[in-house]
């Protein structure tokens, strides 16, 4: 029921059913308006829930917002706004939230409580993953998802601050405030969409005016500072390392499609002064979940901030001073109180009310809402017809993020509460309620004071002035549990109830941390913010030992569930991994080549010509314009790497396992890199292009990894050696221009004509093409009189462009990743299948490349007795011989007459290519003693492909094994 | 968690790539024997406390940094360039 009538209103619909909100005000305050008290079944027992509480702590009415890919589930109607066509949807229920089937669990209950399953459903043991657990998963539950990729927008940002303040109520404003005019950069966040906290929510002055105006004032005053950020609808989810904290930002406004839902903060602080505030914690009577029964404070906020009537007859129970206000706001806004109840007898309340001292709720009826109550009091016990309870169990103040970070709350007996531990948290200093200062004047007062003290310590000089506000004393006497028949819920967000706790006590499951794992108590989403401590005490009471020593489960991050979504916000598709793009991107694209992820860059598997059906063709022709005649190919992603100064040859001598320091200049040198313990970590050409310059090329997979180890080398290692390295990856653009016919496809398109005497077999060089100075490599890696050409790569399309044209006026062409893979295969030329990590030059046959005149890198390690065993796995060739052509990369190797069974592994296959040169399959692999057992023939089986062949042992070199036709 | 690059000024976690004990500072002579080489490869200590590791910049200036902090609190106390810590 609504108080006033609303200005203006929007229509949003609750399982189908249209109804009126007005704008901002939560889906929990327009439903009680409309006087729908039932909006949830619950977790386990699917019992009637109703709304609880008018903030984030929400535990019943959990809601799916949307429908299809873009429903979202377990939404907290309490904190969800109204607008405009918003759909909600009830969880949990079947065929309906009235009628639920499932209800039938609250039947079986005494079956059901705290380890049931555990008991119940561990034998026959193939019965609990085929039978119990999908049964068990189907029944309990709350909202599910669709199934389908979430089209929603999320958004991740950044900031930074001196100060973060956590919470905007009276000692968060002031917190800010006081910062603020001392000049510290302040972010002030709360998760409400207004700032104001219990002021919004209590009727009480601040420095002679109403609460919300001075919360106004104070908030215009902030927003006039250009030194301080305010952050509406935003929780601070986590307390990091080094002052970094999380938040999640709900986004304002209308829900529709391409707007982000939600932003992920990521926030450094050099301060943080947490003002969360407390949450009221309720009290376990028997049956203390029907909808209708909710927190005093929740009550006060429906009436007083947001103008509804929780119900028609509002009965308080309460332990604590604090919640007698409730009735005197009720009867300030015209709403019936059918009674206070006090569980304390030394209480004085004037109203025109009644009132029970001494008394507790011990029962309550009403099936699907409340309906009445019995109390026992004094005089006997006593019905009181009511719709409405508001409990009080007291306050707990909102430690969580001080406990992030494993510190421990510290018991405070006189508020029955726990409160922080100072320094718990690096850098964070704490104020107001949540540090256990309950009235307003000291929330204000610990506020401005705290962030004076931090202002100080940041350099700055602050000023303090506190307003007058209320000041009245906390006066609470514990009541955790009220004596009597019936369920009494204390995880309602999990239905583990007061017997359960007892029960974990029982079965010796004494430490709070077993009994929360035995119960589920505070494992729903909520994590047990509101009932946590209500099952301490109970735990404590049924163990004989206090609260304190009975002590608390841990906090951990988010403090509210944030979506996945969110946090990996940018990262879905696309977002996922930058993509790198060579500069024949575009060119070969245009050709219809597929393109391959090969890292991050994308790089073209074969340029498909009319009339080839399929990639084979395509890559067999590719491979003849290699051999026959001219293949152009962009090899920019390897890795280039310049390395410069007086110390590099020394340097690349220790990095290498062969030396450098001999090399010519204008020569260009193979060399193989081990990492310290003595396998291999790269290979690839590297050039010397001046006495102390030098151009390193390493494998497109291990770039970054060899920039990196470079580094280390020179920073850690061999800080002596004067040498800078800088990578140029991106700054070149690189050609293989590789066949018999290479030299005259180069001569048609540099300034100067090359001839063999000058360019010998890896000479290197500056050669000018058309005007732009280039640089000509005589490598190959395809086994051809070959040459890689790099210009700087803004020419690189072009360059890309004519190469090929020229290519084909030759006979040749493009050629692409399958193509090179089998032309390197040909020659036996190991790429990072082969040396995967475990390999060492021993392995692949390149032991004698270890220099014994000087040390590198992995020299030492790699002489241990167990890396140059002869019985390792050594590389071979390895031809099909038998009816089976087919041979297969990760296939085993088996002796022919033993049976495939991994006792028997002899080796493996690492690369497998269809040769069109030698018209066989071959592959390369390691053997045991594969350099010794040439021409054996051996069984490969791939037993996940289901493949089977004969395979013979040669050597890895398959074709040109003299090298005549690179040097030629 | 923010690391002080000593060129850089103190960063998020992310810019850089994490290596392992700072062990590596003192790498064995080629004829130190096994024993000193399994304990530089790939013996580790692996305190509640204090240690000493090292992390590379590297999406920010590329400098190999020794990093002393608490596995236990969390807290960096120091953090040098290896180039220029003494060995
Ligand atoms: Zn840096």
């Amino acid at each position: 029921m609504r108080l006033q009538d609303p200005q203006s209103t929007v229509s949003f619909t609750f399982d189908g059913r249209r109804y009126r909100g007005v704008p901002g005000e939560p889906v929990a305050a327009a439903l009680l308006a409309a006087g729908v008290r039932l909006v949830a079944r619950s977790f386990k027992y699917h019992r009637p829930r109703g709304i609880m509480s008018a903030g984030s702590e929400e535990q019943n009415a959990l809601v799916t917002v949307g429908r299809g890919p873009q429903a979202e589930p377990n939404v907290r109607a309490t904190v969800l706004e109204v607008s405009e066509g918003l759909e909600v949807f009830s969880q949990n229920a079947w065929p309906s939230l009235k009628h639920d089937a499932m209800a039938v669990n609250d039947l079986m209950s005494p079956f059901l409580g705290a380890g049931f399953y555990y008991k119940t459903f561990m034998w026959p043991k193939p019965f609990w993953e085929k039978l119990y657990e999908p049964v068990i998963r189907r029944a309990a539950g709350l909202g599910g998802l669709s199934g389908k990729a979430n089209q929603d927008r999320y958004e991740k940002a950044f900031a930074f601050c001196d100060v973060l303040i956590i919470g905007a109520g009276p000692a968060g404003l002031m917190a800010a405030l006081t910062a603020g005019r001392a000049g510290a950069d302040v972010i002030l966040a709360d998760e409400d969409t207004a700032m104001g906290g219990r002021l919004l929510r209590e009727v009480e002055d601040v420095d002679g005016q109403p609460g919300p105006d001075w919360a106004a004032e104070t908030i215009a005053a902030l927003s006039a500072m250009d030194n301080v950020r305010l952050m509406t609808r935003t929780t601070v989810t986590g307390a990091y390392d080094q002052g970094t904290y999380g938040a999640l930002e709900r986004i304002a406004g209308l829900r529709r499609a391409g707007k982000p839902l939600e932003c992920f903060w990521r926030i450094v602080a050099k301060r943080s002064i947490l003002c969360a505030g407390a949450l009221e914690r309720p009290i376990a009577f028997p049956n203390n979940d029907r909808p209708g029964i909710m927190m005093a404070s929740a009550v006060r906020s429906y009436v007083n901030r947001w103008g509804v009537a929780p119900g028609k007859a509002v009965t308080i129970f309460g332990n604590n001073d604090d919640a007698h206000r409730t009735a005197r706001d009720l009867v300030a806004a015209g709403v019936k109180v059918a009674a206070l109840v006090d569980c304390r007898d030394d209480v004085q309340v004037d109203g025109d009310f009644p009132v029970y001292t001494g008394a507790q709720v011990v029962a309550t009826k009403g099936r699907r809402a409340l309906e009445r109550i019995t109390i026992s009091h004094a005089g006997g016990t006593r019905d009181i017809r009511t719709d409405c309870l508001a409990m009080s169990g007291g306050w707990n103040p909102t430690v969580h993020l001080t406990c992030q970070m494993n510190g421990r709350p510290t018991w405070q007996a006189d508020i029955a509460s726990f409160v922080p531990t100072p320094g718990n948290v690096p850098g964070m200093v704490t104020a107001g309620a949540c540090n256990g200062a309950f009235s307003t004047a000291a929330c204000l007062k610990e506020g401005a004071e705290v962030a004076a003290e931090v202002a100080t310590g940041l350099g700055l000089k602050p000023k303090v002035t506190v307003p007058s506000a209320d000041d009245s004393a906390y006066r609470i006497s514990p009541l955790w549990a009220v004596p009597g028949q019936g369920r009494k819920w204390i995880d309602f967000q999990n239905d583990v109830h007061v017997k359960d706790i007892k029960l974990a006590a029982q079965e010796n499951f004494r430490s709070v941390e077993h009994m929360k794992r035995y119960t589920t108590q505070g494992m729903a989403p909520d994590q047990g913010k509101s009932s946590n401590v209500v099952a301490l005490a109970v735990l404590a009471d049924a163990t004989g030992r206090g609260i304190p020593e009975t002590g608390t489960t841990t906090f951990r991050p988010p403090f509210v569930p944030v979506s996945i979504a969110a946090m990996g916000a940018g990262s879905q598709g696309k977002g996922f991994a930058p993509e790198r793009l060579t500069t024949s991107h575009c060119a070969s694209v245009a050709r219809g080549a597929p393109m391959i992820e090969a890292g991050l860059w994308y790089r073209p598997s074969y340029f498909p010509q009319q009339g080839e059906t399929h990639w084979r063709q395509s890559c067999d022709r590719e491979v003849r314009y290699v051999r026959n005649a001219v293949g152009v190919c962009d090899v920019s992603t390897l890795g280039k790497i310049d390395i410069q100064g007086p110390g590099a040859a020394a340097l690349l001598d220790f990095v290498y396992t062969n030396t450098f320091s001999t090399l010519k200049v204008g020569r260009t040198r193979y060399g193989l890199m081990l990492r310290e313990d003595g396998h291999v970590m790269d290979d690839g050409t590297t050039a010397r292009l001046g006495e102390q310059h030098y151009v390193m090329t390493t494998t497109t997979a291990a770039a970054a990894q060899v920039m990196r180890h470079l580094e280390f080398t020179l920073q850690v290692l061999r800080p002596d050696l004067n040498a800078r390295i800088m990578s140029v990856t991106e700054q070149w653009a690189q050609f293989a221009v590789a066949g018999p016919r290479s030299r005259d496809l180069l001569n048609s398109v540099l300034d100067d004509q090359i001839v063999d005497a000058d360019w010998p077999f890896m000479a290197c060089g500056a050669v000018d093409v058309a005007g732009v100075q280039g640089r000509l490599f005589r490598i190959s890696f395809s086994g051809e009189h070959a040459y890689e050409l790099a210009v700087p790569a803004r020419y690189g399309d072009s360059l890309f462009r004519l190469l090929t044209a020229q290519a084909e006026s030759y006979g040749g062409g493009a050629y692409g990743m399958e193509a090179l893979n089998v032309l390197r295969i040909e020659k036996g030329f190991t790429t990072h299948a082969e040396i995967h990590g475990r390999t060492t030059a021993f392995d692949i046959g390149m032991d004698r490349m270890i220099s014994r005149k000087k040390d590198c890198i992995g020299r030492t390690a790699a002489a241990r007795p167990g890396l140059i065993d002869d019985d390792r796995e050594q590389l071979v060739g390895l031809k099909a011989v038998g009816a089976v052509k087919q041979l297969t990369a990760g296939a085993h190797l088996f002796a022919q007459d033993a049976a495939p069974e991994r006792v028997n592994g002899q080796g493996y296959t690492t690369s497998v290519a269809y040769s069109p040169t030698l018209q066989t399959g071959l592959a390369l692999g390691f053997l045991k003693r594969g350099s010794a057992r040439h021409g054996e023939v051996l069984r490969m089986v791939d037993h996940l492909r289901q493949i089977e062949a004969m395979v013979e042992v040669c050597d890895p070199v398959f074709f040109d094994p003299e090298g005549g036709r690179a040097r030629g | 968690m923010r690391i002080t690059c000593p060129n850089c000024g103190e960063r998020d976690r992310r810019e850089f790539y994490y290596q392992g004990d700072a062990l590596a500072l003192t790498r064995p002579a080629p004829d130190a024997g096994p024993h000193a080489w399994d304990d530089y490869l790939h013996n580790r200590d692996n305190p509640a406390g204090d240690t000493q590791d090292l992390w590379f910049h590297e999406a920010g200036c590329g400098a190999w940094i020794v990093v002393n902090r608490n596995t236990v609190t969390h807290a960096i106390d120091d953090t040098r360039l290896a180039a220029t810590v003494k060995r």
